[in-house]
């Protein structure tokens, strides 16, 4: 292409702020000398320029050296978790088809930590464009063996070289996603001399063209030196990358169905609230759904709770019914399982929170409420328990009673009841019955209208509604006598 | 260069302080007026310069340097008034 000048890009920063103390005119970035990023950035950077997308383009750094990213590029900038920028770019897609977004990386971070996120983006097809910088090095952090390292290369963590054996061999990125049906451009380019260079940069550019024109996804493998990662001088470098590299790293399209698509304008994934009701079975808004609760007169009324005890009790079934409840009872609720890999035995617990405000965090650290259903889940989250909180105890469990006297411990034989009834697993709505009517959050009839929203077996309905029954009136009775 | 009575066809402009003297660009110009001077810049590195005059303006030099801004290349297309 004929040009007249080559200057630095309008959407790169002319300052970098990153330290404005020590250097408050910084103008070079924190690259090494001889380092591949800068070039990478430029051809983004002109790209950027030449098509118009300054306002459109989020661009994803990735950790790593490109970490710094957003202090260079004057755009719209997110930073990545360790290898999740192919996710991050995903979601930025999805919620904004018509930005366009980048996602950088290097080797560690596409290949090695987020491998499993660049395979699935690749397969997804998500229509975005991925710069994967290979300097077959982890850089940033001091030179470790990169998925992409050589064999017999020597790095801090290969110091006798990378062996088969031992670590396998070098991950072949772009030869690896040309078996997927997801891409659509796929391509390796190297800085190395003028001609390559080129190359790369007109790369570049047709994966940024692709995404403007929704194409699919697009990603450009650049072989770039890492001179001080590989203890070379910049120059030495670009050449190993020709002489040596480029033997394990072949450069080349595996990938190119751009003209088989056509270009199209990106458009939002639909989303019908309808449809989402019909799925969740809620479609009459108004059934069982109290309008928005109001702050009470006086205290807010609400609960930190606790539910624990064995597996199989269904302890967390109990937690949600009762956050299920009081959602439906207008509340904010919040319910937050902790469990161990077994289906039966083993402990369970987790965390309710039914409230009038909005609930910034799903965790109870300190309850205002704990039901134990065993010894062991009593003795490890009464301390939790604030003073003057009650505790709800299964006493056919747990005969010795509870060791606090600044709280409020109430026995129920919840599993004596519920083996009365006939069906012991019903011992936690006998629970659930005693804590509606002890705090009186909610009715006990409309504990039992919420039923079918948790209770998928339709069948055990009636015996559940009545062990709720009798846990109420056992509570009931237990009021009646501490008030005479 | 050559001829130097059709006057120079381009310029390269360089920010010393933004150059890390990696040489790249020195080993892929094409014309071969470019080399890393001897004064140090203010972060210790032996800045490029140009040798004044042969350059052609094809901007090389400008896709080879890392630094975002320390090349600028310009083509001088009206050679009157070079």
């Amino acid at each position: 292409m004929a040009r007249d000048t080559f200057t630095k890009a309008e959407c790169l920063y002319d300052r970098y702020v990153r330290k404005t103390k020590v250097e408050p005119d910084q103008v070079s970035t924190h690259y090494c000398p001889g380092c591949g990023h800068g070039n990478v950035h430029k051809f983004v950077a002109e790209t950027i320029d030449e098509m118009g997308l300054q306002d459109r383009t989020i661009f994803i750094s990735p950790v790593g050296c490109s970490v710094f990213g957003y202090y260079y590029f004057h755009l719209s900038n997110v930073q990545a978790a360790h290898g999740r920028a192919p996710a991050v770019a995903t979601a930025l897609k999805r919620a904004h088809p018509n930005s366009i977004v980048i996602s950088y990386q290097g080797d560690g971070d596409l290949a090695g930590i987020g491998g499993n996120e660049m395979l699935h983006a690749a397969n997804r097809g998500e229509p975005v464009t991925m710069i994967f910088i290979n300097n077959a090095i982890y850089g940033m952090t001091g030179g470790q063996m990169a998925p992409t390292t050589l064999l017999g290369m020597k790095t801090a963590t290969t110091p006798a070289g990378r062996t088969a054996r031992n670590e396998g061999g070098p991950i072949r990125v772009v030869e690896l996603l040309s078996k997927l049906d997801g891409p659509v451009y796929l391509e390796r380019v190297a800085l190395t001399d003028a001609k390559q260079i080129y190359r790369a940069r007109a790369a570049v550019r047709k994966a940024i063209q692709n995404q403007v024109e929704n194409r699919g996804f697009s990603l450009v493998e650049i072989l770039a030196p890492c001179p001080t990662g590989w203890k070379m001088d910049p120059v030495d470098a670009r050449h190993w990358i020709e002489e040596t590299m480029m033997q394990v790293f072949p450069l080349g399209v595996t990938c190119d169905r751009t003209k088989e698509i056509a270009p199209s304008e990106a458009k939002p994934v639909p989303f019908v609230h309808t449809d989402l009701r019909a799925l969740l079975d809620i479609e009459d808004e108004s059934e069982g759904f109290a309008p928005n609760r109001t702050h009470s007169e006086g205290v807010e009324r609400g609960v930190r709770l606790k539910v624990a005890g064995f597996g199989g009790q269904g302890i967390l079934l109990l937690g949600q019914g009762l956050a299920e409840c009081g959602m439906g009872d207008g509340y904010e609720v919040s319910w937050l399982p902790s469990y161990g890999p077994e289906m039966r035995g083993g402990t369970a617990h987790c965390h309710v929170r039914i409230s009038e405000r909005p609930i910034g965090s799903p965790l109870v650290a300190e309850s205002d409420v704990l039901i134990a259903m065993n010894r062991p889940s009593l003795e490890r989250f009464l301390p939790d328990l604030v003073p003057g909180g009650t505790v709800l105890y299964d006493s056919s469990l747990i005969p010795d009673g509870v060791a606090r006297s600044d709280v409020r411990a109430v026995a129920i034989p919840a599993t004596q009841i519920a083996n009365e009834l006939g069906s012991p697993r019903t011992a936690n709505m006998v629970m659930a019955g005693a804590f509606a009517r002890a705090t009186e959050l909610f009715t006990v009839d409309h504990l039992k209208a919420s039923l079918p929203r948790f209770v998928k077996a339709k069948a055990t309905l009636a015996v559940n509604e009545t062990a709720i029954d009798r846990g109420a009136a056992h509570m009931e009775k237990l009021l009646e006598t501490v008030m005479t | 260069m050559s001829e130097p009575t059709r006057g120079p066809k381009g310029r390269v402009e360089i920010k010393s302080e933004e150059c890390k003297g990696c040489g790249t660009c020195v080993e892929l110009c094409p014309q071969d007026v470019l080399l890393l001077g001897n004064d140090l810049n203010r972060m210790g590195y032996r800045a490029v310069t140009y040798k004044g005059d042969g350059c052609t303006g094809c901007g090389i030099c400008f896709y080879a340097c890392p630094e975002p801004g320390a090349l600028s290349v310009y083509k001088i297309k009206d050679k009157a008034l070079a």
